[in-house]
């Protein structure tokens, strides 16, 4: 099934999606990988503020190609990063920021699956590597945050148009794609075993 | 007589070619993948992909923002009396502007990035004299998504044969979905720690439908090919048929008391180019021929 997002998700958007389901975005989305992470729990910790709004956001683990035309940041190439880096700081974030939606690629482990049931939030697969295809949904770069940590590392705000396709792969209700599949490899594993002559 | 200006519009010209295209090999065997998915998500997941690789094609623009750390291969004729190396390293910043590439070469510490990709022992040259009157300069642009997949096993002599086998599914099943996969997988084995794993990234130089030339080799690259695609990780580790695109092992005679096996993990972005230039300054584009 195809569905179209609006960010930012309410909560009730967010649970509403389904492990499997196919959806575009329309809206903003925040790009974030390790070092937004990183700095954004420590701004919290020393109480300052963060320079965007993440309650309900989409937040994008990706270290885009920007290029600048004139005075206007414009994505070059914008495919998602390798989620499980953030393992370790996802349940945290979630659970201080509430964003809607985690955007990235190859899942996240069991902590950030029970985070995401608790709070509301759901992680949205994209093909890995198909940067050009994400590029093409993002209609605009409306600023950058965070500058100084390096063009992969820093906040930016992209105004989107059917981002996508994207993939629920971990639902608010606790069902991973990921953990169906991870069950199957098991079984797989003895097969592959058993030609390679391992016991 | 080539100056350092002629190797460094040429290694601009590959970098361009090289993130924008992958090599003939590398894309029939995704498009042969695709073909064979029955199942609606894994087949989701290819039509990005070929997508994908049709508007980069057509928009000259890098396949991946991941443009990786620039790893180079250079081959010198005997007499070669221009700075390759410096004509590279200039041929690196200039691309990064203008193709553009992104900036991710950073202090290993402070993180700190200069923006152009250049940086202590960056891009990394691999020298090599060769016997013909043309500078061949080879390059991967490797993504660290599927890098950080790599691994080195310090196996012992009697764990041999099994053992090998042994690490190098484990390495598969640890990896999982974080390499992008379908992923194509470089081994190294013998030689030592160092070497094996230098083995292993070579071994993603061969084009994946070419077997190595000792038949014995060549009957093990199958053997874990078959073997790695029984596993069903598939597509973004979503699940499917096709989770390895190749399998290439090198190998080198290493101490009788050692076994090191290395494994470099490729994304399905298998991107590797190569350009020769001839005395006249002509180039020639072996791997992004028509």
């Amino acid at each position: 099934m195809v569905k179209k997002i609006k960010t930012p998700l309410s909560e009730a958007d967010a649970r509403a999606l389904k492990a499997g389901e196919t959806v575009y975005i329309d809206g903003v989305v925040y790009t974030g990988r390790d070092e937004v992470h990183i700095h954004a729990l420590e701004y919290l910790e020393k109480g300052k503020k963060v320079p965007v709004e993440f309650k309900g956001a989409a937040l994008y683990h990706c270290g885009p190609i920007m290029k600048k035309q004139g005075e206007k940041w414009v994505a070059v190439a914008a495919g998602p990063t390798t989620s499980s880096r953030m393992n370790s700081l996802e349940p945290q974030f979630i659970e201080k920021f509430r964003p809607g939606a985690i955007i990235g690629k190859g899942g996240m482990s069991q902590p950030t699956v029970d985070a995401m049931q608790k709070h509301g939030c759901v992680y949205l697969a994209f093909t890995g590597g198909a940067a050009v295809l994400a590029a093409q949904g993002i209609k605009s770069v409306s600023g950058v945050e965070w500058f100084e940590l390096g063009m992969p590392e820093a906040i930016w705000i992209m105004n989107c148009e059917n981002f996508g396709p994207l993939t629920v792969a971990i639902d608010a209700h606790g069902h991973s794609l990921f953990a169906d599949v991870g069950t199957k490899i098991k079984e797989n594993e003895k097969k592959a075993r058993a030609k390679l002559g391992l016991a | 007589m080539l100056s350092e200006g002629d190797i460094a519009n040429a290694t601009v010209e590959l970098l361009r070619k090289t993130v924008v295209k992958l090599p003939k090999d590398v894309e029939d065997a995704i498009r042969k993948a695709y073909a064979s998915e029955t199942d609606e998500v894994p087949k989701m997941q290819f039509k990005a992909i070929v997508e994908n690789m049709d508007m980069a094609l057509k928009t000259t623009t890098p396949m991946c923002q991941d443009t990786g750390v620039t790893i180079f291969y250079a081959s010198l004729p005997k007499d070669c009396k221009v700075d390759v190396g410096k004509g590279i390293v200039e041929g690196v910043r200039t691309a990064t502007k203008e193709v553009p590439l992104r900036p991710n070469a950073v202090h290993p510490i402070t993180r700190k990035n200069p923006g152009d990709n250049v940086g202590e022992r960056m891009p990394y040259i691999n020298w090599r004299i060769h016997d013909k009157d043309y500078i061949e300069i080879t390059v991967m642009t490797k993504g660290a998504g599927s890098e950080n997949m790599s691994q080195l096993a310090m196996l012992t002599p009697s764990q041999g044969l099994k053992g090998i086998k042994e690490f190098i599914l484990n390495s598969v099943l640890r990896a999982g979905s974080n390499p992008c996969p379908p992923t194509i997988l470089g081994v190294g084995i013998g030689g030592s720690s160092d070497i094996a794993m230098k083995l292993a990234k070579e071994a993603l130089l061969r084009p994946i439908n070419e077997r190595h030339k000792d038949p014995e080799i060549a009957k093990l690259e199958t053997e874990l090919l078959e073997a790695i695609n029984m596993l069903g990780i598939g597509p973004m580790g979503l699940g499917g048929k096709t989770t390895c695109l190749g399998l290439n092992i090198e190998y080198a005679f290493c101490h009788t008391a050692s076994l090191p096996v290395g494994i470099n993990v490729q994304c399905w972005a298998g991107r590797r180019g190569t350009v020769r230039i001839y005395p006249d300054g002509k180039k020639v584009f072996p791997t992004h021929e028509g």
